[in-house]
């Protein structure tokens, strides 16, 4: 252990190695946290599409469009996903996107998938009333969607939410197949260098495992914030 | 004041209301009774179209509410509606639950540059009223709660100050009392009453028969998705002509 830690002190501290993984922590987040901001707004989008009334042709073409897009992001690996968008549909559209502004996109598109589903069950689980009293007074579906529905829903949903970036969190360390240098990628590099890995390895485990608690313990707090409306004062 | 004429709805094959024809006079205040599954609430639920109806028109100010190309919103803002389950918006407090529509309306009314400018000031007015409308419902207290600390009494009554903060022409109650702990069912009712004194034109949908007798101009019988029987309470309570009538008050009265 002792020869190990020397070479990963070498790497790390005296030839800069930190200042990979630091960047590498960043891209991680910057991910995992606009892709998932992403995933709400898409996903909410598609779980009201899917809530909807359903009066219009257009709506159920919309909503069948909808099926189709939960159904390809959920049923195939993200990895997969990764490799098509990067090495097949952007040079397809002609486009040069930086690998690590793909890897937002398709994640935020891939956690879209998983949250509108969640995002549906949350909206389904707030009592029909709340809509039929917004309604009766004269407010669109839109508006009281937007001010009454989707609050409360959010409310509901929030542990899963949480559970949902903790599990974007943990994805983002596949990032690496399209080339971009996350945390992982970051602390292999390193291994690579003297194929020592022991060290950054587990290193790399504790660091996820930080943020990961971090994230549980915010998600809670929030939590405990919004529940404000449920309690007696 | 609502027209309605040959109104029926149906799920599926069940009737609920069958081709019911009948008129709300401006101030008048209707009581409907009737066993459950009557067709009293849905027929309640059509006058605002939260129901659609399935034939028939809503004629409310010369225009049929039925018709898929009216703006029902617009009409609904001078329909209030109060709801046997409250339905108070649990994530807004209770001034907020007041305000929220009045305010939109007010902004949604003026030109999209102006609504910024505007907000403020229709906020601060609407914040006005609403405490206003608290006061008189002796609940200025609980303006900055969540409805989730009121009793059941208190939430009725802060719904029914929500539908009075539209200034509606006319107000549906569909049974108001039903979701409440006896002894909360005074409070209500009594905000109610004042209201009809006040010449409100009103709907109500209700189990509490000395209530239906005291506040009623007319009383409409319902039964099997028709009004089967209708009449000033001294004719409907004191002398019932049909016989489903005479069963139902022996039973409940």
């Amino acid at each position: 252990m002792g020869a190990a830690w020397e070479v990963f002190y070498n790497k790390f501290i005296v030839y800069g190695g930190w200042k990979t993984v630091v960047d590498g922590l960043v891209v991680t987040l910057q991910i995992a946290v606009i892709g998932l901001i992403i995933g709400i707004l898409i996903g909410t989008l598609i779980a009201t599409v899917k809530v909807v009334p359903k009066r219009n042709p257009a709506l159920k073409v919309l909503s069948v469009i909808c099926d189709i897009y939960v159904g390809f992001f959920r049923g195939t690996p993200l990895v997969v996903q990764l490799l098509i968008g990067y090495f097949v549909l952007l040079p397809a559209l002609g486009l040069r996107v930086e690998a690590v502004y793909a890897a937002i996109v398709i994640y935020g598109m891939n956690s879209a998938a998983y949250v509108s589903e969640t995002m549906r069950s949350g909206i389904q689980a707030v009592d029909i009333g709340q809509m039929e009293a917004a309604r009766a007074l004269g407010l669109n579906y839109s508006t009281s969607m937007m001010k009454v529905v989707i609050p409360q829903a959010v409310k509901n949903i929030l542990p899963t939410l949480g559970n949902e970036f903790i599990s974007l969190i943990k994805e983002t360390s596949v990032a690496s197949f399209i080339s971009v240098v996350d945390v992982t990628k970051a602390f292999r590099q390193i291994g690579d260098s003297n194929y020592e890995y022991i060290i950054p390895y587990l290193m790399l485990a504790a660091i996820y495992l930080i943020l990961v608690m971090i994230i549980t313990l915010g998600v809670r707090l929030l939590e405990r914030r919004l529940r404000r409306s449920d309690r007696r004062s | 004041m609502i027209d309605v004429l040959n109104l029926t709805k149906r799920y599926g094959d069940l009737t609920v209301l069958d081709d019911i024809t009948e008129t709300i006079h401006e101030g008048e205040r209707v009581v409907i009774i009737g066993p459950s599954g009557s067709g009293k609430s849905t027929f309640l639920r059509c006058l605002n179209c939260m129901e659609d109806p399935t034939a028939g028109s809503i004629i409310f100010e010369d225009v049929d509410l039925a018709d898929p190309k009216v703006d029902i919103n617009k009409h609904r803002q001078h329909i209030g509606m109060v709801f046997q389950q409250f339905n108070l918006f649990n994530n807004k407090k209770v001034i907020e639950n007041i305000t929220l529509a009045p305010v939109r309306h007010a902004l949604k009314a003026l030109p999209f540059k102006q609504r910024r400018k505007a907000k403020k000031e229709i906020v601060a007015r609407e914040n006005e009223r609403a405490m206003a409308l608290l006061a008189r419902i002796g609940l200025t207290d609980k303006a900055e709660v969540y409805p989730s600390t009121l009793s059941g009494g208190q939430k009725q009554r802060v719904a029914i100050a929500r539908a009075l903060a539209m200034n509606p022409k006319v107000i549906l109650f569909d049974e108001p009392t039903s979701a409440l702990d006896p002894e909360m069912v005074g409070e209500v009712l009594d905000l109610i009453k004042e209201l009809a004194h006040e010449g409100m034109t009103m709907v109500i949908v209700t189990h509490e028969m000395g209530f239906a007798r005291e506040v009623a101009d007319r009383i409409l019988f319902m039964d099997g998705g028709k009004i089967a029987e209708q009449g000033t309470p001294e004719q409907v309570f004191g002398n019932p002509k049909h016989p489903r009538t005479q069963e139902f008050l022996s039973k409940v009265l």
